[in-house]
């Protein structure tokens, strides 16, 4: 309409708008959807204006293009048209700076808001996973038919419900401590295993028997602390949940030049234990830490005779600066 | 009264039955390591109360219970099983969790008593069912209890009041309905392709054409069987073709 003023037939100045703001809406488009793509992280602001400067002029450069190739034959508008190049670029110029400035906000706030979700999803997992480990390491198993056993024997054996109270609350304390440190003796070790089967074994009553023959060599020998623990108690289930009748458990030690052999061997039935599929995990998360702590694949073995399952872990023993 | 008590730990039995001694009509008239003896001494005995615990050896408390034909009221005492308590609490029955006093036990004894209807049978339906598909199959042989991995199945068949369970090791019968095996089978891996069948998936070689509407599955085995119109868009999805 401005232009109509300036003496302008009706149709030019309409196609003239009509022409120009299309350009204008379609660098507008571009600039919006080209920052889905690619999101200017530095220097952001020297992106917004290299990219106003640029796309205005480029729209600049084809509007006119396109009015010239409409009217190149009527001099006075084509004059019109260089007198309000600068006004036009101004404009157009402030337009795309607008709108690409508005679209790096919006992605900006849409990227924020899913790594945000990330973020929380992460710690949602690491709470979860913080959870499983404390619930795996109190064994709400163990300890409740625990409680069982000594509510039971209160009644008509005090003296070893006492005794079992003394012994469960020195096992839940060398849980306790067991977090801190990282490495033990394996005679330390033992001693801590022998409180866990001696509950086992108040508990199992005649079924459950242990034989633990370590060598004198190896005593001092130093693991990792909480490694045999989650490997006798595998023993323990699958030895007393997979057959029935008696079940002995036996736990071994030795030196191997500069390892720590450590065997575990309880009897199973090879024809049921397929069907349960716990048994790879509890050997798994070892497997996985050995790893961790040594990044070899060959420190477990595992064999299967004559009904008997056998663990064996081999333990590097690290100079003394890796001790702690 | 006759009462069994079944619990792979001797002084969990031995708290149970302490707790008895005040109810002079019940007798204990025997007690029970593992669901082999307790299966036995339930057929034996047929008792009026059953104490059992859920985690023994080999099968649990819910399998045992499974390949008795109407089960006896049964207590559950447990230390730690979700799904199972799941179970109980669908179905009103009261538990008893290890360690519990005797005020506990007498509640849950006074509470079996005002029960009407025998909500065993239901609660093992449940609780076989939950939560996570089984991995093996428990079933009564000659007098003899089974356990069959769910990989050595090969397929299903329906037989009246009976499921024929094709084995590796065999053929074993279930009185279950195919919509049971349906349920409580890894959906992944066996496929109902017709109202009588249920198969392993791993062991399908081949599908052919049989009549307009029907075809035939061919497996490993060598077994031929039918698969109804519903049955091919199942498998079809399931083996992604």
């Amino acid at each position: 309409m401005v232009l109509q003023d300036f003496g302008m037939a009706t149709s030019r100045s309409g196609a003239d708008a009509f022409i120009s703001n299309l350009l204008l809406a379609f660098a507008c488009l571009l600039v919006f959807n080209n920052m889905r793509y690619y999101l200017p992280r530095r220097e952001k602001y020297w992106y917004v204006l290299v990219i106003s400067i640029a796309l205005s002029s480029l729209w600049l450069l084809t509007m006119r293009v396109s009015l010239w190739g409409l009217y190149k034959e009527d001099v006075s508008y084509m004059r019109f048209m260089s007198q309000t190049s600068n006004i036009r670029y101004a404009i157009g110029f402030l337009m795309i700076g607008c709108s690409t400035m508005l679209s790096l906000l919006w992605y900006s706030q849409q990227d924020q808001q899913s790594e945000n979700k990330r973020k929380l999803d992460m710690e949602r997992l690491a709470r979860e996973a913080e959870l499983n480990k404390l619930r795996q390491q109190l064994q709400p198993h163990f300890l409740f038919n625990s409680l069982n056993s000594i509510s039971a024997l209160t009644g008509s054996q005090p003296e070893k419900a006492r005794h079992m109270i003394q012994q469960l609350a020195d096992f839940l304390r060398g849980t306790l401590k067991k977090e801190e440190q990282q490495w033990t003796t394996l005679e330390e070790e033992v001693q801590y295993l022998q409180l866990y089967l001696d509950i086992e074994k108040v508990r199992f009553g005649y079924r459950l028997q242990t034989n633990i023959d370590c060598e004198e060599a190896a005593l001092q020998m130093r693991l990792p602390s909480m490694l045999l623990q989650p490997l006798v108690e595998n023993a323990i289930k699958f030895g007393l949940y997979d057959t029935i009748g008696e079940v002995t458990i036996f736990i071994s030690a030795k030196r191997v030049n500069d390892l720590l052999e450590v065997t575990v061997q309880n009897p199973f039935d090879e024809s049921t234990s397929a069907a349960v599929k716990g048994t790879g995990f509890g050997l798994a998360s070892i497997k996985r830490r050995l790893f961790l702590l040594f990044a070899r694949y060959d420190l477990l073995q595992i064999k299967k005779e004559a009904q008997q399952f056998i663990t064996i872990i081999s333990i590097p023993q690290q100079h003394e600066s890796n001790n702690n | 009264m006759k009462a069994i008590i079944i619990d792979d730990e001797p002084l969990a039995r031995m708290m149970v039955k302490e707790y008895l001694q005040s109810y002079t009509h019940i007798t204990v008239v025997e007690e029970c390591n593992d669901g082999f003896e307790g299966l036995k001494a339930i057929q034996q005995h047929r008792p009026d109360l059953i104490f059992l615990d859920i985690q023994m050896p080999k099968i649990n408390g819910f399998e045992m219970l499974e390949l008795i034909d109407n089960p006896p009221p049964v207590i559950f005492t447990t230390a730690f099983e979700e799904y199972a308590i799941k179970a109980f609490d669908a179905h009103a029955a009261d538990y008893l969790l290890k360690p519990f006093s005797k005020e506990r036990f007498d509640k849950a004894m006074q509470k079996l008593q005002q029960q009407r209807v025998n909500v065993t049978q239901a609660i093992i339906d449940t609780a076989l069912h939950s939560p996570a598909p089984n991995n093996r199959i428990v079933v009564k042989d000659n007098g003899k209890i089974k356990i069959i991995p769910v990989g050595q199945i090969q397929y299903l068949e329906a037989a009246d009041d009976y499921v024929k369970i094709f084995a590796a090791e065999g053929i074993f019968l279930k009185k279950k309905t195919m919509q049971h095996f349906e349920d409580v089978l890894p959906p992944q891996e066996f496929i109902r392709i017709h109202r009588s069948y249920i198969i392993n998936a791993q062991l399908i070689t081949r599908i052919d054409q049989h009549e307009k509407d029907s075809h035939l599955v061919l497996l490993t085995t060598g077994a031929r069987l039918p698969v109804s119109k519903a049955g091919y868009v199942k498998l079809k999805e399931i083996l992604g073709i």
